[in-house]
């Protein structure tokens, strides 16, 4: 019987190649494990000890080869805890030195079965280490350095190190375990003895903002426990910030759930709830005319709808009623609306022809002192009273449709619509295959540059004119 | 507003994004001080959702102007609003990860004034951690819908994968509830990127020294549940966005119920089956060989609840059973209810040495109960008489309670682990 004293890898390379070289059957062998003496190590003959002892410290034998599958298989077996892990990995060495070269191949033989199954243990808690490593500052003198305190189920630390070095390159940290510490300086890994708990610092002011980040991207519609045990085991909690906060997360998830669902009835609703059954331009004005889909028609005086023929070939749709549109219930007739008479005048398209209308059907105001100012509508509203405009279109189906300055358009033509560069272009919309952007004519009067304002206005007139 | 509160909210409003990989970039970017990237992802941790933590998911704000309906960040939702500056964003990253908290981050947005200005928010995180802290950690961007391409771009070279959500299954659906997204557009940006993706491999390969582009490549996600389009479709647009803008992932997200959705939309969540069963009919659609036509067998066009879809599609396809394991070729091994791709690739290579016996099958961990009645052993295999019997579908049937979530139930209501 061969005694042969075994810690690491390296040592049980060292031995298993000469054993081969000697011939020496599993059977014969009796691997003894670093501090963990063997049942009949106390009995075993201290002569033939001493002999294999001095014999390990021979010159290596001559290199023979293996598949190099079997040495990264062995390289992880070896970090694994079972006292056996020497004796098996052994036992397969030796077959496939004698007649089954293919031996790693089956992967149904006991043996081979065996270790797979040690070496996927070993990968996994790798793995594990990988993630669930967690660093807290500390200061020592003036460097900032990186301590974490970790409990592997196998002896990984020499595996894991190197990905901590590459990773974390310029960092000063250490990895505390039980078995064994390592510390990378921003050029070298050394390795030293285990360490405890209390070598570790105990906390670190990211904690409460990393629990904060845990606690919001949990999602407590869906609850899968078993899944997340499955894969964050419960003995590594203690070492994990984040896990403190777990019960909590669970007894508050249905509450949470049931409070999502029922929230639902507070949402805010939008014009489609008031279109009327018979869709014709007279019982949409009437619906209209009661719509509070949004807050708008609170201060406004009346909803003001589109007005002209339902046969017209061309549709005009502007912002929303001004100040006189308000108080007088049509579209289009204060200042903005002269202009825009004026244009369409010159550019020969007669008013009668057209059908006006606006994508906000109420005024939206900021009271000055005694004026009403106009404000924009935001997107909320504007998306509120989109089922009116659409209803609109969908009764007169226009051949053209032109929309007055950028909210209409962004409203029909998309929100990246820019009114500046592609004003004039005839494009195809969901409403109308001939759909124009111009200026809005208060978007003309406004304009404080006399010049840019005569522009603009003859661009307005031509761009009416392609309506034709 | 503080970081932390701002977190709570940005990180809350993230989390219905399903992705969460941090695979797919081989080698870290030279000149890394902080961060790796080598292939596989790691999750560092996992939440009580079964879901896992790997890259800091975040919005750089939940100000939005567009109005689609699933969203909880729509314009017209009541939630609470916060946006980060760059800095916060970065700051956090780095401070994240020097913990060996996460991977990477994984950063998208509402969008604020327009598409471009909320794109080179995105792109100034990305380039500020490369540039300034040298960050060699994994970066998902996604691109904002109707961005320029330019700056899609540019996006690429900061980051490790770029996606761009096709949102829901059809053109149809998104008309529906995402009036502002169109599915032709989505579709041409995924295709911007697959170009210069490609591009850029064909100039490595001839020799050039280009810069980086997306070197983990393109994902979607499809939210399922919130229209009433079958799996059938919904399997086919995965099929055409892998077979066209070769995308590496399509996530499917069962559609949670949100605070103030609105009418249109269902208020309880599909069941999360659906949502695992869509993940088995994609693998299969990836690794399998199958096609969306054949894996949706059932007459509503939606996938069955009660049987995984490979065992469905073989209860349909009796004809074509049993498969010797000891001499079928390797596209009618992967048609194997129960045996994997990986057990077909063991099994291919273990019986060029011996033929294979049930117990050899066994050993392989192959989920024998729902593969026996489909194989031929080199030993007696009792259990291949039960492939012409009527009740078939009801042995293969795993029981029902394993498939409901009294996870949620049970262990919320307890609070008991």
């Amino acid at each position: 019987m061969h005694w042969i004293p075994v810690d690491h890898f390296q040592q049980w390379r060292e031995a298993a190649r000469r054993l081969i070289t000697a011939a020496v059957p599993p059977e014969e062998i009796n691997w003894i494990s670093g501090g963990q003496p063997n049942l009949f190590g106390s009995e075993g003959d201290a002569a033939e000890r001493a002999a294999l002892e001095s014999a390990a410290a021979e010159p290596p034998a001559p290199a023979f080869t293996v598949p190099s599958q079997f040495i990264e298989l062995a390289r992880h077996v070896a970090c694994h805890r079972d006292p056996n892990r020497w004796e098996l990995l052994y036992r397969a060495l030796w077959r496939l030195k004698h007649a089954e070269p293919y031996l790693l191949e089956i992967v149904t033989d006991s043996d081979v079965r065996r270790l797979m199954l040690m070496q996927k243990a070993v990968t996994r808690d790798l793995h594990k280490m990988k993630a669930f490593v967690r660093f807290r500052q500390a200061v020592l003198g003036d460097e900032e350095v990186f301590i974490a305190w970790h409990r592997p189920d196998h002896r990984v630390v020499r595996l894991a190190a190197p990905f901590f070095a590459r990773r974390f390159n310029g960092m000063n940290w250490s990895i505390l375990t039980p078995d064994e510490s390592v510390s990378w300086d921003q050029h070298q890994l050394h390795y030293g003895p285990g360490a405890t708990v209390a070598d570790a610092p105990d906390s670190d002011a990211l904690e409460n903002l990393w629990r904060t980040y845990y606690a919001s991207i949990f999602n407590p519609a869906r609850v899968k426990v078993a899944a997340m045990k499955r894969e964050l085991p419960v003995r590594h909690w203690p070492t994990l910030p984040e896990t403190s906060l777990i019960p909590e997360l669970l007894r508050t998830a249905h509450s949470r759930m049931d409070q999502m669902i029922e929230s639902k009835s507070g949402f805010e609703q939008t014009a489609a709830a008031f279109l009327p059954p018979k869709v014709d331009l007279p019982s949409l004005r009437q619906a209209a005319g009661v719509c509070t889909a949004c807050d708008l028609y609170r201060d406004a005086t009346q909803a003001v709808f589109g007005e002209g023929p339902p046969q017209a070939q061309i549709v005009l749709v502007g912002e929303q009623p001004g100040d006189r549109e308000d108080l007088e219930g049509h579209p289009f007739v204060g200042p903005a609306g002269v202009l825009l008479d004026e244009a369409l005048q010159a550019a020969g398209v007669p008013r009668e022809d057209v059908y006006i209308t606006n994508v906000v059907k109420h005024f939206k105001f900021t009271l000055r002192g005694k004026r009403r100012l106009h404000q924009k509508p935001n997107a909320r509203e504007i998306s509120a009273c989109r089922p009116w405009l659409e209803a609109e279109l969908g009764v007169i189906k226009p051949k053209m449709l032109v929309c007055l300055g950028a909210t209409a358009a962004q409203a029909l033509l998309g929100r990246n619509f820019r009114i500046t560069q592609q004003r004039g272009q005839i494009i195809a919309s969901d409403w109308c295959s001939r759909t124009l952007a111009t200026w809005h004519p208060a978007a003309i009067l406004r304009m404080p540059d006399p010049a840019r304002r005569e522009e603009m206005n003859a661009q307005l007139v031509s761009d009416l004119a392609q309506v034709h | 507003m503080d970081v932390s509160e701002k977190l709570a909210i940005l990180a809350d409003a993230a989390k219905y994004d399903a992705s969460c990989a941090s695979s797919g970039a081989k080698s870290t970017r030279a000149g890394s001080k902080l961060g790796s990237t080598e292939g596989m992802g790691i999750c560092h941790s996992y939440t009580p959702d079964g879901r896992c933590i790997s890259l800091l998911k975040l919005l750089l704000t939940n100000y939005c102007i567009y109005d689609c309906q699933y969203c909880v960040n729509r314009i017209s939702s009541d939630t609470p609003r916060a946006r980060f500056t760059v800095e916060e964003v970065v700051r956090l990253t780095i401070d994240f990860y020097k913990r060996n908290y996460i991977e990477g981050l994984f950063l998208s947005s509402g969008i604020i004034q327009n598409s471009d200005y909320t794109m080179q928010q995105l792109i100034a995180v990305a380039k500020q951690l490369r540039t300034v802290h040298q960050f060699g950690g994994y970066i998902h961007l996604k691109t904002i819908p109707n961005a320029a391409q330019e700056l899609i771009n540019e996006a690429g070279l900061w980051a490790d994968r770029l996606s761009v959500n096709i949102e829901l299954p059809t053109a149809a659906d998104l008309r529906t509830l995402a009036p502002e997204k169109k599915q032709p557009q989505i579709v041409e940006s995924m295709n911007g990127i697959k170009l210069k993706i490609t591009e850029q491999r064909q100039e490595k390969a001839a020799g050039f020294q280009t810069p980086r582009f997306a070197p983990a490549g393109q994902s979607t996600q499809m939210i399922v549940g919130a229209t009433a389009t079958p799996d059938l479709e919904i399997l086919k647009t995965a099929a055409s966005l892998y077979d066209g803008p070769r995308l590496r992932r399509v996530y499917y997200s069962a559609y949670s119920p949100i605070p103030h959705a609105d009418a249109r939309l269902p208020g309880k969540s599909p069941s999360l089956v659906r949502e695992h069963r869509l993940y088995q009919a994609d693998w299969l659609l990836r690794f399998y060989g199958f096609t969306a036509d054949e894996i949706v067998a059932e007459a509503d066009h939606n996938l069955s609840l009660e049987i995984d879809p490979k065992t469905a599609w073989a209860l349909a396809n009796r004809h074509r059973f049993p498969v010797d394991v000891n001499t079928a070729p390797r596209e009618e091994l992967l048609r194997i209810p129960g045996v994997g791709v990986r057990n077909v690739a063991r099994i291919l290579q273990i019986r060029v040495h011996q033929r294979l016996r049930v117990a050899d099958l066994k050993s392989l961990r192959v989920a024998w109960n729902r593969a026996a009645p489909f194989v031929v052993t080199a030993d007696h295999n009792p259990a291949l008489q039960v492939l012409d019997k009527q009740d078939l579908r009801t042995r293969l049937q795993p029981p029902a309670t394993q498939l409901l979530l009294f996870d949620l139930t049970a262990s919320s209501l307890s609070g008991e682990l």
